[in-house]
């Protein structure tokens, strides 16, 4: 239905040649701007919902004291449905560890939290379908899993900044909302979330729309294709600084892709974008020293590279 | 009264703030409004999502913000 609107709108009103690039281009444009603002508005306010009965309190007491695996897995879940902010990056991650979370089990929820994220889903299913959007998220929670298996082992507890060990932290009570409670919250963090990201989907879309009417097919098969061994680790650098425009992000690598850039390179592409970013490195630094801070960024970065390979090479 | 408002300074944190101080002056309220930003100050309540609105020593609620309409009722 919505294609036949775009078609209707570009092709009919305007009265632009299907077969014109500009024509093309428009309506793809049309097109997937609807497609994902419609997405976005129906699963940002469901999503919202459900996260209003898991308030990071109640994810703190379910993780306090778990062992490793067990812990890392059910945090890399808790992850998804947590609502999570990098503003409130710190008091999180101080409330978990004195609490008794072990510090693998805390990165494991760190990583999750920001990378499986509604927007990047959404975005996902709705340009790429949603089996790609299920590989991001197997491969995603994968990721924060292993990564903080890893950085548990590592035993980094005395690179935590000492002034989080002696923090006296206060159990407050969690706060029941009722539906009624929920349904506004779930509005007002729909309309917060849309009125900040729309301008990056309407950019995004339209470059991918541009990208997807005029470069010509197999323009990147060169530099971004499968055969060539450094676009992965490349495509994570370049991901690093695009933090948290997932959205304005995710259109424009969909054009590249269909111009000939690798899934593996996709996929590596987008997990850089969402779990790494330069203001949460510089808000968590707060709470860790350097040698933590770095090997985290280390080991995420690598498993990320390792994800963008493995897909490049089965897909 | 007192109304603290917890954050660390994000933009919901400020949003949170100006929200309560126009509650309290629509209501003509005596209620004392107080930002807190000290992490330390932050973590004693046990809040672990900012902005959050304490009352008097309790938690109200965290990791929302509110209208002013809303905070007028809890006043």
């Amino acid at each position: 239905m919505l294609k036949q609107f775009a078609d209707y709108l570009v092709f009919t009103l305007f009265s632009l040649q299907p077969s014109s690039r500009s024509g093309e281009a428009l309506d793809f444009f049309i097109y997937d701007t609807l497609k994902i603002f419609l997405l976005l508005t129906v699963i940002i306010f469901v999503v919202a919902i459900i996260r209003s009965s898991f308030p990071p309190e109640r994810t703190k007491r379910l993780l306090s004291h778990k062992r490793e695996y067990v812990g890392n897995i059910l945090a890399a879940l808790l992850g998804i449905v947590t609502p999570f902010c990098s503003c409130s990056a710190v008091p999180l991650f101080i409330g978990f560890v004195e609490s008794g979370v072990p510090l693998g089990v805390t990165f494991s929820f760190l990583i999750s939290s920001p990378m499986v994220n509604e927007v990047a889903l959404i975005m996902l299913w709705g340009l790429f379908g949603w089996k790609l959007a299920l590989i991001y998220i197997g491969t995603g929670l994968l990721v924060a899993i292993v990564a903080g298996i890893v950085i548990g082992k590592l035993k980094m507890e005395r690179y935590v900044q000492d002034y989080v060990w002696e923090m006296q932290v206060g159990n407050c009570e969690i706060t029941v909302m009722t539906f009624r409670e929920k349904l506004d919250y779930a509005r007002e963090y729909t309309l917060g979330l849309l009125q900040k990201i729309w301008p990056y989907v309407v950019v995004g879309v339209g470059l991918g729309a541009f990208i997807h009417g005029y470069v010509p097919a197999d323009f990147l098969v060169k530099w971004a294709g499968r055969d060539n061994p450094f676009a992965v680790p490349v495509a994570v650098a370049l991901g690093v600084p695009l933090y948290s425009n997932a959205a304005g992000v995710i259109p424009i690598v969909q054009a590249l892709m269909e111009k000939g850039m690798a899934i593996g390179t996709v996929l590596a592409f987008m997990m850089a974008v969402t779990a790494l970013s330069l203001p949460e490195a510089i808000i968590l630094k707060n709470v860790l020293k350097t040698r933590l801070l770095a090997t985290f960024f280390g080991i995420v970065a690598t498993a990320i590279v390792i994800v963008g390979y493995l897909f490049n090479a089965i897909l | 009264m007192k109304i603290e408002v917890l954050g660390t300074g994000c933009a919901k944190c400020k949003t949170l703030y100006d929200a309560v101080q126009s509650a309290v002056k629509e209501k003509g309220s005596e209620a004392e409004v107080v930002k807190v930003e000290e992490i330390s100050k932050i973590m004693k309540y046990g809040v672990m999502s900012t902005p959050a609105l304490v009352i008097d020593g309790k938690v109200i609620f965290s990791g929302k913000t509110a209208t002013s309409a809303e905070i007028q009722r809890l006043l």
